[in-house]
Parts: structure tokens; sequence; C-alpha cells
């Protein structure tokens, strides 16, 4: 009797293990087949293609007619919409933290809105508000400011789209921060200024980095709002992803992969960075 | 150097809620003053009000000869020190004490001398390179409190500073800032929830209810008199016993027992007896009319002290608290005489449903 006990006990045991590990196999085996599929095998493809000639592909993509400005045209608008959204971002991110105020739920929940608007609504959103036929339009044209169809548009896009970004990368760090080591350094004598560059700055730094670079990473192929805002003139508000478009639409996959290449370069350094911040976070002392 | 503090009327409203009440106190200048209640009895808050991190809905504040009701937090020059420790974690101990003094400005070899004595101050010399996450609990606390103290603030303000430590820590470190306040004599307001901690380190106690002061005085005037039944109840441990009161005689079944306070004969009324004032003698026989008989429930041994519990005639349990070597021929389910030598009695209306604090349960 105790020994047939012992015995399917025993075999009860093996059996779970063996269920515990087949579990464990095919959630990996699923994580890295979808993974594989989804990112690496298109990522594989770009690289093959744009790089098959080695960089001279880069060179050749940035030579044709417009490719060079479009491209300058992506990183400059890019960096700027990376740098406003950080300032902005961790702003409305220390406020939604910190401050009790009624509305503070609405404006939270209103960060999230442009994740879920298309882009491309967006871009009608933003040519109905500032187009020439709008009274905003107009006035900032008689002002000599140019917003639809001109650089200043695309930005304004940019900044539309990526605004969730440093929020949401920002918000949960906050949440973490003791308000009482901010509260020390204020008995301390040190400024409300003083208290945010030299206390809650150092803290969250890491992450204001992380969510620019999604600012920047997500600004570099931004196209649905960008289309319609930009006017997409050659050389002068035609940006690198639109003219991608442009080039597959008029059947030039190779000059179209080309221009490619450019872009993933670009956000492929982007990548790289990002983790390597994301790992000198986890190490040891800041 | 150092100054008093004063509160008058002090009020603070959340909302609807009204976390303090018309909080009227004076600490001295270069005392320790105690602000002792319950969870939830707005001290912190007070506290908080003081220092300039919560602005009061009415009631004026001083430190000092100034009144500082309206002042900055900036401006208000206390050292603050956090029950959590708030440490600035991405700096080091040298860094944490040296952050007060590069914010006010001054000489460079100024603020190296005063960071070097504070830290020889608190003994963690040996520790200025590490970062708050490197030190055990004792050793945090002990870096808050030189950050605060190092730009000579006028006073300091502790909010339940040893709340977060063991048992054994907290003691150690009570009695070491016991010895650096009489090195000190900065004035300084102690919020806590653990009566000893207030016996123990504070000149004046200010108890706290719901919001309001119930009494202010010595640890002896909080012990011995105190002047409402919360207070009995929450300062020390008490038995509370349901009588009568007659002639100057608190009567509860057979038993008679003096009272220290004056209330009208025949009302309904609670006593509260500090167990350390109740005799045990073996044999149920002799005394006089505050001796009663009881029957021995439980025997708890502490180390050299002992806990009993007993049975009343009447039903109602009283605990006893005595040097076990007095306790060698009493045996649990033995009768024997109870002398209760010294007993406050209030109103049972006043008491209601504060019984429930006193310390001490059958």
């Amino acid at each position: 009797m105790v020994s047939a006990a012992r015995a399917t006990g025993r075999r009860w045991s093996l059996s779970s293990r063996a269920a515990a590990r087949l579990r464990h196999r095919s959630l990996r085996a699923a994580a890295v087949v979808y993974l594989g599929l989804m990112i690496a095998l298109p990522a594989a493809v770009v690289i093959d293609e744009g790089f098959a000639r080695g960089l001279s592909d880069l060179r050749d993509g940035l030579a044709y007619p417009g490719a060079a400005e479009a491209v300058w045209l992506t990183l400059a608008t890019s960096t700027a919409a990376a740098v406003v959204n950080a300032v902005f971002g961790t702003i409305i991110a220390y406020v939604l933290v910190r401050f009790r105020f009624p509305g503070r739920r609405l404006l939270g929940a209103l960060v999230d809105l442009p994740l879920a608007i298309p882009t491309l609504v967006t871009g009608v959103m933003l040519v109905a508000l500032y187009g020439p036929a709008s009274p905003i339009g107009r006035a900032l044209e008689g002002a000599g400011i140019e917003v639809a169809f001109a650089r200043l548009g695309i930005l304004l896009a940019l900044l539309v789209v990526t605004l969730p970004f440093v929020v949401r990368a920002v918000q949960p760090v906050l949440l973490e921060l003791d308000p009482a080591e901010e509260e020390a350094a204020e008995t301390l004598g040190a400024s409300g200024w003083t208290t945010f560059r030299r206390i809650v700055l150092p803290a969250i730094r890491p992450a204001i980095a992380a969510g620019a670079l999604l600012v920047f990473a997500r600004s570099l192929g931004e196209f649905g709002s960008v289309v319609i805002v930009s006017g997409n003139i050659t050389g002068r508000t035609l940006t690198a992803p639109v003219l991608i478009f442009q080039l597959a639409s008029q059947f030039k996959p190779e000059q179209a992969a080309a221009v490619a290449s450019v872009l993933f370069a670009i956000s492929f350094g982007t990548v790289l960075i990002t983790t390597r911040l994301a790992r000198g976070r986890r190490g040891g002392q800041p | 150097m150092s100054e008093l503090i004063r509160v008058e009327n002090l009020t603070k409203r959340f909302g609807d809620f009204e976390a303090v009440r018309d909080v009227t106190f004076t600490a001295e200048a270069g005392s320790i003053t105690a602000l002792l209640g319950p969870s939830g009895s707005g001290k912190s808050t007070v506290l908080r009000m003081i220092a300039g991190l919560e602005t009061p809905t009415r009631g004026r504040i001083w430190l000092g000869q100034e009144e500082q009701t309206h002042t900055s937090v900036q401006e208000r020059r206390v050292g603050f020190v956090f029950q959590h420790y708030a440490l600035f974690r991405h700096l080091t101990v040298w860094q944490n004490v040296m952050f007060g003094l590069a914010v006010r400005r001054m000489s460079k070899r100024e603020r190296r001398a005063r960071v070097e004595e504070l830290l020889e101050l608190v003994q963690l010399g040996p520790f200025r390179d590490r970062y708050p996450d490197q030190l055990s609990g004792g050793q945090r606390q002990r870096v808050a409190l030189a950050r605060a103290l190092a730009p000579r603030p006028n006073v300091l303000l502790l909010d339940e500073p040893f709340g977060a430590l063991d048992a054994r820590v907290r003691q150690d470190l009570r009695r070491w800032l016991d010895n650096l306040h009489r090195e000190l004599g900065v004035t300084s307001l102690l919020v806590t929830h653990d009566q000893d901690e207030a016996l123990e380190l504070a000149n004046r106690l200010v108890v706290m209810r719901e919001g309001r002061i119930e009494q202010v005085g010595t640890p002896n005037e909080i012990y011995n008199e105190p002047a409402t039944p919360f207070v009995a109840g929450f300062v020390g441990s008490a038995n509370v016993l349901h009588g009568h009161v007659i002639d100057g005689h608190m009567e509860f079944g057979e038993h008679r027992v003096p009272i220290a306070n004056d209330l009208a004969d025949g009302i309904d009324a609670r006593a509260f007896v500090r167990p350390h004032d109740v005799r045990v003698r073996a044999g149920g026989s002799g005394g006089g009319s505050g001796t009663a008989r009881a029957t021995v429930e439980r025997i708890v041994t502490l180390g050299w002290l002992s806990r009993v519990v007993l049975r009343l005639g009447d039903g109602q349990a009283i605990v006893a608290e005595l040097p076990s070597d007095e306790l060698c021929d009493v045996g649990l389910g033995d009768v024997v005489a109870v002398d209760v030598r010294r007993a406050l009695a209030f109103r049972a209306s006043d008491v209601g449903r504060l019984a429930e604090f006193a310390s001490v349960e059958s």
C-alpha cells in the first residue's frame, strides 16, 4: 500500500515536471518564432537588400534628386520633435504625477489620444486648423508664419503623434520617486527649480532619454500625418518616408530600397543607443 | 541659537476632513517636545505645517520671535527628519549632508569642515562615499539627521524617525539621539505613536487624538495624572474596570478602591488601574477595604517581570504586573488577595468606546 502510493506519487511528480518543461519550451518557441517572423526576418531582408553592395547603396540612396534633402529634413524635424517633446512630456508627466487638480484624469486620458487617432486624421485636423482656409492659418500667414504645407507643419504633426512617448516613459519612474525626497530638499533651502534639477531630474533622466529616442525613431518613419500636412514639395517639405512612398508608387523599387536603407541605418543606430542606455540604467550606481 | 516653537489655534482641513483642529501649544527653547498619538491623530500634519510643507487652514505659527505662518519652507530654516529617511538616493552620504550647505552658499572650506564635523558627530565618517542603499536603516537615519542638522537649523522636526527600524536599533538610536540633544540643545519636536519613545526622550508631551490635543504635560503628569480616559488608556497600560463611585471610592462587586480624582457619588464609572498598581498575595484572606479576592487564570513570565491575569468575584478580569520572584507561592487556579493601590476614575459616559485603547486585555 505504502510503496504503491509512493510509486504513483513519483510517477505523478515526474509527469508534472515533464509537463512544466514542455510548457516552458513551447512558450519560448512561440516567443522566438513570432519575433523572428515579425521582426528579425524583415530586418534581415532590408539589411540584405539595402547593403548588398556595401555602403555604396547608402550613397546611391542619397544621390537620388531630392533624397539627401529629404533625409536631412527628416533628421532635423525628428530631432526637434524629440527635444521639444522631451521637455513638454516631462512637464506633463510631472504635473500628472505630483499635482492634484480637477480635470487631471481627463488630461491623463488626453495624452493617449494621439495613439488612438489614425495619423492621417491627425494630418487632416492640422490642415483644417492651420491651413489657409482657416482663420488661424490666415492670421499666422499674415504674421509671416507658415504652418500648413511648410516645415513647421511637419514638426507640429510629429509633435502631436509622438506626444505620449516621453510622458508614458517618465510617469512610472516619477511615481516610484518618494515625494519626501523633494520635501527634504526644500526644507534644506533648495528652491523648487533647484529641487527639480538636482533631485528629480537625475532620477528620471534615463527615462526621458528613452522616451525621446522613441519619439525620434517614430518620427523618422512618420508618414500619415506628414504626407497631408507637408505639401510634399521636393527639396523643401518632402520627408524621407514620403519620398520612399513616391518612389515605390512610381515603380522605382531599387531607388525606394536605397532611400529606405538610409532610414533603416539611422533607426538601427537609434535602437543600439536605446539598448545601451537601458543597460546603463540597470547596472549599479548612477 | 535655539528657539521656541509656538502654534496657536492651528487647524487643517483636507476637503471635508478636519485633520487638525484648534491645536495650541509651545515647545520651549532647547527642549524635546513629543507629539504623541495614534495614527491618524493629526500629529504629523501639525509637524508638516510647522515645517511649511503644509499650509494651515487657520491658525498661526511662531519659530522664535518671528511669526512664520506665511513664510516658505526654505525661509523657515527647520531641520526635518522623515520616517523613511528620504535620503537622496543618487547622492553619496557626503553629498547628502553637503546638499543643504551647497544650497545656502557657504564658502567651500566652511562647507567641508561642517560636513566633516557632522559625519564625525553621527559616527559615519568611514561611510562617506557610500550610497543610501548601501547602508542599514539605522545608518540611513543617522545620515538623515546629519543632513538636517548641517545647515544649523533653528529647530529640529522629527516625523516618526525610528518608526521604520526594528526594536533593537530603535532603542540604540533613541539613546543616541538623547545624548546628541544634550550636546546640541536644539529645540526639537518629535512626532511618535510610541509612548516609550515619547516618555524616554521628551521633556514635554502633547497627546493628540482625532486632530485635537487631549493633554499637554510632563511625562510624569501625563502618566500619573491623565486628564482624560483616552490619555489614561493610551499612555502606559491600564485595566479598565466597571463600577460605581461611592464616597470617594470606586466600588465594583464587593471591592472598594480609593480614587485619585473627584467624581459625584452614585454615578456609573470606569476605573483605570495600572497593572503595577495591583498587588497579589497568596491566600485569599486579610487586608483592608482595598482588598478583594480573585482567582489566578493565567501567568505569563517575561523574565524578571510576570503578568498575572486575575478574575475578580464579580466576573471582571484584572491584570497585575509584578516581579517574578514575588510570585513563587502563587499558582494557577489559586484564590489570592488582590490590593489595588491606586485607581483613576472617569465617568462611564466619557469613556464610551475608548476603553478599547487601554492596552491591557484579559
